[in-house]
């Protein structure tokens, strides 16, 4: 049906390259979102798909046929902008009815689908306000309608949420979620904001500097990130990284020391990488247990952040200047100054080699 | 004890009030006289012509009798009217489709072109009257409204590209996106979607355009030949009185005034969007 297949995808603008050689398949009815830090060719990738830009190189097929060439008006989507862009000398119901009119639809449809398509977005009470007298949350709404109201196969979105204040960003995430839901339509969603990823997206599609990457559920990005750009990215607050060195490794295990908690056997592959070099250790905030000081595994506590239903431990590291944090359900008994020993949870943390890239869980054939 | 300085405060202060006055009343006489003048001097009949008169003492309408009395000045202003409002469509319709083009449209060149606008609206007037003349000549349009059509409009266009470039430059480039993802092409993105938009820059490079075209002299005289084809401005030095020695001051005046007053109401309409179109490019909106 409306899938999108996106095959070597190049843009470049004058000598600077956006997007490298991209791959990428969108599924009928999926909703994807693009995350990436500001820079990473997110909103163009966005813009490609939507025919505001051409492709430099690669093919891109929309519902199987190849769109590289088509105008937007022909590729059948419809895109919410940042900034709403809504027309500002026409009411909300011409806003919406205008890409009706330039494609010619006769007067009943038009009155139909607009009225249609107000109703879904609770919009049929503000038909006849310019956008001027719209609050930012039903601006953002219109600007939804208008993409809507042609119907099209895929609908795009660029940081709809990122002019709203923050409790009406978590009512129109909602709203859109709920949208998708009802409607089934293939959507496309970019934001910088790893939560509205998390919360929206059937696939995250991770870019940075113009590559994809890693592509998967938000379940297997927070829980196995193939890289170590990807773990960070993803979880709030970011994942603790300790330097590690590797110690020995085998088939089935490997051996790690790490300063001040020591050394840690994983059952990682650690592939080619040998003896003695570089890795890094990542553990989520909430598998970064604290119990008392013992010898050298002693980290001094910085800040404890209260919010209520959790508490937030943050600890001087031993190595590299960014805090490492301990998150638990509250109360906690830690206090500022104390000094405490880092427990991970052996089960649930992840190993990065020389070049960033996740070490592979080995199966434990012993234990199959 | 404490009533000498406030009274001091007080004496300051009412002190810059009347200087203030003062000030503007300067530039009020100073600016509006000679038309007041024109006014009072219309309106007197020509036995009172040469006393000196700052008030109203009489009025006679005698002198606008004469003036609309002849068939030639009544001609004049049709002709000029014809003549200000093509080059007001013909300026607007360029200016906005090149103002799209320059301010919207990347290509190579865009501001060298821009500058070479500018720069032809540098020219006085004389340096270029031979030539045009010769290329009016050329075109068969001597004596013809559509010579001063071609010749005003080649001094109103670089203004109005610029200010309508300025102006299109600021309305947001995502507005545009909005439209062609709507299906809008190129041409029903400026005339559904920037027109309404730029109804004050438009207002204002149109008005102006015109009262340029109205006023203009220099071309007016030398491109028309017979009464038939004059415009206002020449209408008026051509006015002729009893004898070679007599100056018809009555009927110039009251001619002046009846072609300055249309001017004075259009701008009084357009005011507040003319300021506003002047003052886009200054502060985003």
């Amino acid at each position: 049906m409306t899938s999108v297949t996106l095959s070597k995808i190049n843009k470049t603008f004058g000598s600077t390259h956006i997007i490298k050689d991209l791959d990428l398949k969108i599924g009928s009815g999926e909703f994807v979102v693009f995350v990436g830090p500001s820079g990473c060719g997110k909103s163009t990738l966005l813009r490609l798909i939507a025919g505001l830009e051409s492709i430099t190189a690669g093919e891109m097929h929309i519902a199987g046929d190849l769109v590289n060439d088509l105008p937007p008006r022909e590729r059948g989507v419809g895109m919410v902008f940042q900034s709403y862009a809504l027309y500002p000398h026409m009411t909300v119901y011409e806003n919406m009815a205008f890409g009706l009119k330039l494609a010619k639809t006769d007067k009943e449809s038009v009155e139909q689908r607009v009225m249609e398509t107000a109703r879904i977005l609770q919009l049929e009470e503000l038909l006849h306000r310019k956008p001027k007298a719209l609050s930012g949350g039903q601006r953002q709404r219109v600007a939804m309608g208008r993409a809507m109201a042609r119907e099209p196969k895929i609908l795009l979105f660029d940081e709809p949420l990122s002019n709203l204040d923050a409790s009406l960003r978590v009512q129109m995430r909602n709203e859109i979620a709920r949208l998708h839901h009802r409607l089934g339509s293939t959507m496309v969603y970019v934001t910088h904001d790893q939560v509205e990823a998390m919360t929206l997206a059937d696939k995250i599609v991770v870019l940075r500097d113009g590559r994809i990457e890693q592509v998967g559920s938000p379940q297997t990005l927070y829980q196995a990130p193939a890289t170590r750009f990807v773990a960070g990215f993803i979880g709030s607050p970011t994942m603790n990284f300790l330097p590690a060195e590797l110690l020995s490794s085998d088939a089935n295990n490997c051996r790690i020391t790490t300063a001040g908690i020591g050394e840690l056997g994983l059952p990682r592959d650690a592939g080619s990488e040998r003896v003695g070099s570089r890795l890094m250790l990542g553990v989520r905030p909430e598998h970064l247990c604290l119990e008392e000081a013992r010898g050298d595994n002693a980290f001094e506590i910085v800040n404890v952040e209260y919010l209520g239903n959790e508490v937030y431990v943050y600890l001087d590291p031993k190595v590299g200047d960014s805090l490492l944090i301990h998150r638990s359900e509250a109360p906690s008994q830690w206090k500022i100054g104390q000094r405490v020993a880092l427990v991970p949870d052996l089960e649930h943390v992840h190993l990065f080699d020389s070049q960033d890239r996740a070490l592979s869980l080995t199966r434990q054939r012993q234990a199959a | 004890m404490n009533q000498h300085p406030m009274n001091r405060y007080q004496l300051t202060r009412l002190a810059k009030h009347v200087g203030k006055w003062a000030l503007i009343a300067i530039i009020i006489v100073y600016a509006v006289f000679p038309f007041y003048y024109a006014v009072i001097t219309s309106l007197k009949p020509s036995s009172e012509l040469f006393e000196v008169n700052y008030w109203l003492t009489s009025l006679d309408f005698s002198n606008y009798a004469q003036i609309f009395a002849q068939k030639s000045f009544l001609q004049a202003i049709g002709n000029s009217i014809l003549i200000a409002l093509s080059v007001v469509l013909i300026a607007l319709l360029l200016g906005i489709t090149a103002s799209y083009a320059l301010g919207r449209v990347r290509f190579r060149g865009r501001s060298t072109v821009m500058l070479i606008i500018l720069g032809v609206s540098m020219f006085p007037q004389v340096a270029v009257l031979s030539g045009l003349f010769e290329v009016i000549r050329s075109l068969n349009l001597y004596n013809n409204p559509g010579g001063l059509i071609l010749s005003y409009t080649i001094f109103t266009l670089p203004f109005t590209v610029w200010v309508l470039t300025t102006f299109m430059r600021q309305l947001p480039m995502e507005l545009e996106e909005a439209a062609i993802m709507d299906g809008a092409t190129p041409w029903e993105t400026i005339t559904k979607v920037f027109l309404p938009l730029m109804w004050p820059a438009m207002a204002t490079t149109g008005l102006l355009a015109f009262i340029a075209a109205w006023n203009e002299f220099l071309f007016a005289l030398t491109f028309t030949l017979t009464n038939s084809e004059r415009t206002v401005p020449v209408a008026i030095a051509l006015i002729s009185g009893g004898s070679q020695h007599e100056l018809p001051w009555g009927p110039i005046m009251a001619a002046s005034v009846t072609v300055t007053i249309p001017l004075v109401i259009l701008v009084m309409i357009f005011q507040r969007r003319i300021v506003s179109g002047l003052t886009a490019g200054a502060v985003k909106g």
